[in-house]
């Protein structure tokens, strides 16, 4: 499935100017940095209250597909600088964690 | 081929610059995608080191046909006992780098998993010296 098809399906709201036009299968919810290093997979939509720049180059490494900030958090604005230079997908939605990856799970799966 | 790179402890706004640099040059090189993803977890995960506890650090890469090797070599306190750093879940991080995601006692055993040949030695306000080894 599609990153725009996904925002389309579960109001996701996008920050920053990365195609949205890009592949995703499955997700991953963690606020801790190395267990994303650790276990998220190549492909996945990560679901995080992290906003700090360094989510950017952790997506990145990972080749993580989207970020998605739950609960109303919104990136700083030099996370979005630096997920523009890197063409990392960030969004964001009101819906807490649990509430969102439900969502996301139903209609990746 | 050989790149250094300098680490600035406390400056996490550039932490993974390394890593991102070398996960370009290794795909320029057409090493297999599975190598590269060990490869460079386990540089994030030591560079994040340096940043979250040194004061500052040099990344050596050298790379030839066979492997990876990056050795890692920070001034720093240095780590009193290396068997319980290695223990998931162990941390001495700050409350603030714990608040950011980091310091969760995870990043020496990802460097482990990650790596072919992991080597550690470390002297107590002097620093750390990490090797780590991918063969291609």
């Amino acid at each position: 499935m599609k990153i725009n098809e996904l925002i389309e399906k579960t109001n996701l709201k996008q920050f920053g100017t990365a195609d949205i036009n890009r592949d995703f299968e499955g997700g991953y919810a963690s606020d801790l940095l190395s267990d994303v290093m650790g276990n998220a997979k190549e492909k996945n939509v990560w679901i995080t209250m992290q906003t700090h720049k360094n989510v950017v180059a952790v997506a990145s490494l990972k080749d993580i597909a989207a970020i998605v900030f739950s609960n109303g958090n919104t990136p700083e604005s030099d996370t979005i600088e630096a997920a523009n230079e890197e063409d990392v997908i960030l969004l964001g939605t009101t819906k807490g964690t649990y509430e969102i990856c439900g969502e996301i799970y139903q209609i990746a799966k | 081929m050989k790149f250094e790179y300098k680490v600035q402890g406390g400056n996490f706004s550039k932490a993974g610059y390394a890593s991102s640099d070398l996960k370009k040059i290794l795909k320029q090189l057409n090493v297999n995608p599975a190598i590269i993803k060990r490869v460079v977890v386990a540089l994030y995960e030591a560079e994040v080191n340096i940043v979250a506890h040194a004061y500052n650090g040099t990344i050596t890469i050298d790379i030839d046909d066979k492997q990876v090797r990056i050795v890692l070599e920070d001034q720093g306190p240095g780590i009193p006992s290396i068997e319980q750093a290695m223990q998931k879940g162990f941390s001495t991080a700050s409350p603030h780098v714990r608040e950011m995601g980091f310091g969760a006692g995870m990043g020496l055993p990802n460097i482990k998993k990650n790596a072919d040949v992991m080597n550690i030695t470390s002297k107590v306000n002097v620093g750390t010296t990490v090797e780590i080894i991918n063969y291609i």
